[in-house]
């Protein structure tokens, strides 16, 4: 068929010439269909803010897998690391966004975004997730919510650039002015009311050769899609269980895979009794041994694990042996960093608050498959990091990290669990071992007490005050280390972490990048000190937020107090800017601050600055004895948040439905982390197993009354919404807390120290039996 | 290996397994039905609900061999009419209720039978009601939940 192909773009003058709008560079695409493409990494890097999310750090230290050859090839390759927007000759537009949806509706925001500057129907927008693309540099992390912010700009100026280009080539076609066209819908109309569908346009509009050309943007006044409430694009497949997720996946022979695990945390094999009888066990293929444990390959899960259940391991101890709650408490308080101002001497307002540790994970167990052959090896998972990932799998399995294709697959649930890829390293492993694919699961039991945590730590705080003002604030923040040595994607970045003192380094520069204080104190310090002791740590949703923001709110609580003022007023009055008191006055005003409560029952503040956004949450508490009494089966009943009203200036917004789901997520999690869910160590290892002992907020404990604001914001880009909703929901929920039983928390989660409400599941073997009776439950 | 025959969507299938197999590993992994997801496979997190003879239950933790052959077992799979959705599904959808989705399914069947048992016991389907529903959603959706489930309701 011939192929139609129109001149180049004449100079943009008169109507089109974008006059006084920023001009973005994008990148006209050789190939037969109209392909263009944005520059992600200098947009981000060299060009737009830093974004407090994703911390630019020092010079990369010399690479050990993607080294100068590769980044000599792919310089060569000057489009190498763009993103690509594709009009395809069906008419459908396509994107593959080299970022990991977890739930978080970044597909659907993705699709809104190019829709808007299309004039398309958000639904004629195609978006994959882009498997892992090394070149991409530091460009293929989901992280610190960082993900609209960096991607808005580069997604839209390449979707403005096929726009003006299917404008052209329509002109040219219909014979017509291009400033009388209009598009819509993926037809090009002229004012005759002759159209041209964008299918038939993909020829003509494609491009010989790659060439960069200055396009404008669409005016914020003239959105239509962004900012209008959006329902996520996949609901129906979920609703219908049509999504797939990893485990869904129908991979050639890659047969169901569970480890055994060692008792204590992170025990390693040592020696295995009975392989050969657990080989010939019903439905087993292999069993071969792995770092972490002894790997069983099966017909079914449910078989694989009836295998891990009747394996005899010796096992060596693990890396906390023998270590509990207590002895890991003791290790911090050692470790705290002295506070500037001497007690005693001025009036001072002190606190001093532990955090026990929680666990991120998802309800979708760590998954992935693998596929290794001897000269390649094809992996499929929910990676947050698929670069990182790529990198390290090839290097255990001796591969080019060429060699190794890393397919991202949408997650169940993130929460900072996926930014490692523990199943993908495993699978790989088991797959080299056994010679055939395997579909590696973590049952739940593993997942809670093996899996990655948020860190145990502890946040002092001591402010000086007078009659009227905060003369200084000191948080002194200790920590069990956080895991950072995914990077910030990429191979080069994550070797930098592994070097010595890395991780402090990336540690503390992520704390001081996210924990800026949302209130004029006065000399305001904040200091990270980490303890590395060898637990399996990550960000969890909203890194150390929760915890800093909670000891910061109770003793603002307490300051208010002390100078007799009203916390809401007070917190108005020292609040740094007129976002946060905008989103303060929202949640007085709806959430009715200062109204009468009955005696049990209380209202908290609580607010937070981070993601370029600005978040206040007021909450009410029933902390009477016949709420915290009430019985439910097998449950963690205690206090309940009857009502939440939470505010977001959130900056530009591109889905409100989308923003207000996150809230709510981060709300819920809020409720968790301050009032009912932890890990508790004991002998070396985590006693939760289930989700029964792991008490995640459940219906009996979500608030019955919840309102989110979105507060309008004259902000032109969009900030974080993945995080936002945690830190300042807990710190009012222990503020509320604190009222309503007249008394300050020392820890966190309130229950911690309470008896297990539950019989712990054994150790050995690492997984309970399924149970048979579930017949008797039916409802 | 015995063969077996099961009810499953509508449709009878046969399926080779030992007796003892979980009927989640007999519909996911041999079946190839994967609507039911697996969260922690001793019937707490819920996420594998389904419905046998219209109520709800949780493959997990039902043997093979204790489900007989007039047992209708249906999975999120078949809970709509073909193309038509069941109303709890339109409700999610105008809710946009699911985050990851990994949950759903199973939500979605526990709210069809607790609805259809409020409706036998002529009770209210309400906060309360609501409440009786143990499934987990990580996520923390449930304030969305509780509205399609009540909206939902309205059109069963």
């Amino acid at each position: 068929m011939a192929q139609h192909r129109v001149a180049p773009a004449p100079p943009r003058e008169g109507l089109r010439a974008p006059v006084g709008r920023r001009k973005f560079l994008g990148y006209l695409i050789a190939a037969p269909t109209l392909v263009v493409a944005a520059e992600l990494t200098r947009q981000e890097i060299f060009g737009g803010p830093s974004a407090s999310a994703a911390p630019i750090l020092s010079a990369p230290q010399p690479p050990e897998a993607y080294d100068l050859l590769d980044f000599i090839r792919d310089a060569m390759r000057p489009t190498a690391n763009l993103i690509r927007i594709e009009v395809n000759r069906d008419g459908t537009v396509s994107f593959a966004l080299p970022r990991s949806d977890n739930g978080q509706g970044i597909i659907t925001s993705t699709q809104m975004i190019i829709a808007e500057e299309m004039g398309l129907d958000v639904d004629q927008v195609r978006v994959t997730l882009a498997d892992a693309r090394p070149e991409l540099l530091f460009n293929q992390i989901t992280g610190g919510s960082s993900t609209t912010f960096s991607t808005y700009t580069p997604i839209r100026v390449a979707a403005a650039l096929a726009q003006m280009r299917l404008l052209d080539a329509a002109a040219q076609l219909l014979q017509q002015d291009v400033r009388t066209l209009t598009s819509r819908k993926g037809l090009i109309l002229d004012p005759l009311g002759n159209s041209l569908p964008f299918g038939d346009l993909a020829g003509p509009a494609a491009s010989a050769v790659t060439e960069q050309v200055e396009v404008a943007l669409k005016p914020r006044e003239d959105f239509t899609v962004i900012g209008k409430p959006q329902g996520k694009t996949d609901a129906r497949d979920i609703v219908t269980g049509r999504k797939q997720f990893v485990n869904d996946l129908k991979i050639p022979d890659a047969l169901p895979t569970v480890v055994c695990r060692a008792p204590d945390l992170n025990g390693t094999p040592d020696d295995v009794e009975n392989l050969d009888e657990v080989r010939k066990m019903p439905g087993v293929t292999d069993v071969e041994i792995i770092s972490t444990g002894v790997a069983v390959r099966a017909k079914t899960f449910g078989q694989a694990i009836d295998g891990v259940r009747a394996l005899e391991v010796a096992w060596n101890r693990g890396t906390v042996a023998g270590e509990d709650d207590a002895s890991i408490l003791k290790k911090l308080k050692a470790a705290e960093l002295p506070l500037a101002v001497p007690a005693g001497v001025v009036d001072t307002v002190e606190g001093a608050f532990t955090f026990y540790f929680k666990s991120n994970s998802s309800l979708e167990p760590n998954s992935a498959i693998a596929d290794v052959r001897s000269d390649g090896a094809e992996i499929w998972g929910p990676m947050k990091n698929p670069v990182t990932a790529q990198n390290a799998i090839a290097k255990i399995l001796d591969l080019p990290q060429n060699a190794v294709t890393v397919h991202v697959i949408q997650g169940g649930g993130s929460f900072g669990r996926k930014l490692f890829f523990d199943a993908a390293l495993e699978a790989a492993q088991a797959s080299k071992a056994m010679g055939k694919p395997v579909k590696l699961m973590w049952t739940r039991a593993d997942d809670s007490r093996q899996g990655r945590v948020h860190p145990m730590c502890t946040s002092r705080v001591r402010a000086t005050v007078t009659n009227d003002s905060v003369l200084s604030f000191e948080q002194r923040h200790t920590s069990v280390s956080t895991d950072f040595t995914h990077g910030l994607g990429d191979a080069i970045t994550a070797t930098a972490a592994k070097a010595p003192l890395g991780n402090l380094g990336f540690s503390e520069t992520i704390f001081e990048l996210t924990q800026a204080s949302p209130y004029n104190y006065g000399v305001s310090t904040r200091v990270l000190n980490e303890v590395d002791m060898r637990f399996n740590t990550s960000s969890m949703r909203n890194v150390y937020s929760p915890d800093v923001t909670t000891a910061r709110e109770v003793v603002t609580d307490q300051l208010a107090n002390k100078m007799g003022r009203d916390a809401y007023e007070f917190r108005r009055e020292f609040a740094r800017s007129d976002r946060i008191r905008g989103v303060l006055d929202a949640v007085a005003k709806q959430g009715r601050w200062g109204r009468s409560m009955k005696p049990g029952t209380a209202q908290g503040l609580g607010v937070h600055h981070e993601y370029k956004g600005v978040t206040a949450a007021l909450v009410e508490i029933d902390c009477r004895p016949e709420t915290v009494n009430r019985r439910i089966r097998e449950a963690v009943t205690g206090p309940r948040v009857t009502r939440v009203t939470f505010a977001i200036d959130a900056g530009l917004v591109i889905n409100p439905k989308g923003l207000e789901a996150q809230m709510m997520g981060g709300i819920n999690d809020a409720i968790a982390l301050i009032l009912s869910s932890s890990l508790h160590l004991v002998d070396g290892h985590f006693v939760e197993a289930s989700w029964d002992n792991y008490f995640y907020t459940r219906q009996w404990n979500t608030p019955p009354e919840l309102d989110i604001v979105i507060v309008e914001s004259d902000h032109d880009e969009p900030g974080g919404a993945g995080e936002a909703g945690v830190a300042a929901t807990c710190g009012a929920i222990a503020n509320a807390y604190a009222r309503a039983v007249g008394k300050v928390p020392t820890y966190f989660p309130i229950n911690h120290l309470d008896p297990f409400p539950f019989e712990p599941k054994p150790l050995v073997p690492p997984v309970p039996e399924s149970p048979t009776d579930g017949l008797r439950y039916t409802y | 290996m015995p063969s077996r025959t099961l009810s499953l969507n509508g449709e009878k299938v046969t399926v080779e397994a030992e007796d003892d197999v979980r009927l989640l590993w007999v519909i996911r992994d041999l079946l190839g039905v994967t609507g039911p997801k697996y969260g922690c496979g001793i019937n707490v997190c819920k996420a594998c609900t389904s419905h046998i003879n219209g109520k709800a239950f949780n493959p997990c933790s039902v043997p093979l061999s204790a489900v007989k052959e007039s047992d209708e077992i249906t999975t999120i799979e078949g809970l709509a009419d073909g193309e038509k959705l069941h109303p709890m599904q339109e409700a999610w959808i105008d809710q946009d209720v699911p985050q990851c989705g990994f949950c759903q399914p199973g939500q979605i069947m526990a709210a069809v039978a607790k609805v259809r048992q409020c409706r036998k016991e002529g009770r209210e389907v309400d906060d309360a009601a609501i409440e009786e529903i143990r499934n987990i959603c990580r996520c923390g959706t449930y304030n969305r939940i509780r509205e399609a489930i009540k909206a939902g309701a309205e059109n069963m």
